[in-house]
């Protein structure tokens, strides 16, 4: 699996942010981190349907009354991200956890997926 | 996109063009926010009564973020561990975009501030702080007599 097949922008939608993501790959599975800054569980989004993981947030930005922005670095609302997942990813065993504004996705692999170490045979 | 077949004048057919492909750009690489202003990225805004700071830091531990004015001058420091420690020898890392190590933005606010009416909240990754203007420096209405 490499990186452009992983990432893809999601088309047509209301501009957000592209959240920074690390990807970790081991024997068992992918671990994803995604930064999500201002995002609570309430307001989080995690959906597989069929090979597309989408992560969406939406921030929650309760501001002072009659506030005027005199410097802005994060000029949108929300974040989304989309994945495309690889046939060895079982989106059953999916499991998400956020904390002070990182989201840890761990998705496992189908069983038959999971490495094996061939024997070779000696004659 | 209508591209007239015989443009009248090349500069502003090129002015044009040069709009789009800005507007082009401005959805994407800026987009991130982050890449671009460094980390924690920031967002500044101003009341008649105060100034709003909202720093965004997410996975640091907010007890560890230190915060000091002085001056005028803000200064949000701390660390952010990287999430690729303690990887196996056969772990592959396919994406690696977030910031991790020690960092240290700096803003300049107005001097009409009162360092002991700081207050600063985190939840979700997301520091705000507000320090509130001193008394004497808030716009008064003065009557006519």
């Amino acid at each position: 699996m490499n990186e452009s097949k992983l990432t893809r922008e999601a088309p047509r939608e209301a501009p957000a942010l592209l959240p920074p993501v690390d990807v970790i790959e081991d024997a068992e599975g992918i671990t994803l981190y995604a930064d999500l800054p201002g995002v609570s569980k309430e307001r989080l989004t995690v959906q597989v349907e069929a090979d597309t993981l989408t992560l969406s947030g939406e921030m929650d930005l309760a501001m002072p009354q009659g506030m005027a922005a005199t410097h802005a670095e994060v000029t949108l609302p929300g974040y989304r991200r989309v994945f495309t997942l690889s046939k060895e990813l079982d989106a059953q065993k999916l499991s998400a956890e956020l904390k002070n504004g990182v989201l840890k996705l761990r998705i496992g692999k189908v069983a038959h997926a999971q490495p094996r170490k061939v024997q070779i045979k000696v004659d | 996109m209508d591209v007239s077949l015989f443009p009248r004048d090349m500069f502003a057919e090129l002015d044009r063009l040069q709009r789009q492909m800005q507007q082009a750009f401005e959805f994407s690489p800026s987009i991130r926010g982050f890449a671009r202003g460094g980390f924690p990225a920031l967002n500044v805004g101003s009341t008649p009564q105060s100034v709003e700071i909202y720093a965004y830091v997410p996975g640091v531990d907010p007890a560890s973020i230190e915060v000091s004015l002085e001056r005028g001058v803000l200064t949000v420091s701390g660390e952010r561990a990287s999430g690729l420690k303690g990887l196996g020898p056969k772990d592959t890392v396919h994406i690696e975009e977030r910031f991790a190590g020690k960092f240290r933005r700096v803003v300049t606010l107005s001097d009409d501030l009162d360092p002991d009416a700081v207050e600063a909240h985190c939840k979700d990754g997301l520091l705000h702080i507000s320090i509130k203007r001193k008394a004497a420096a808030q716009p008064r209405r003065i009557t006519i007599q």
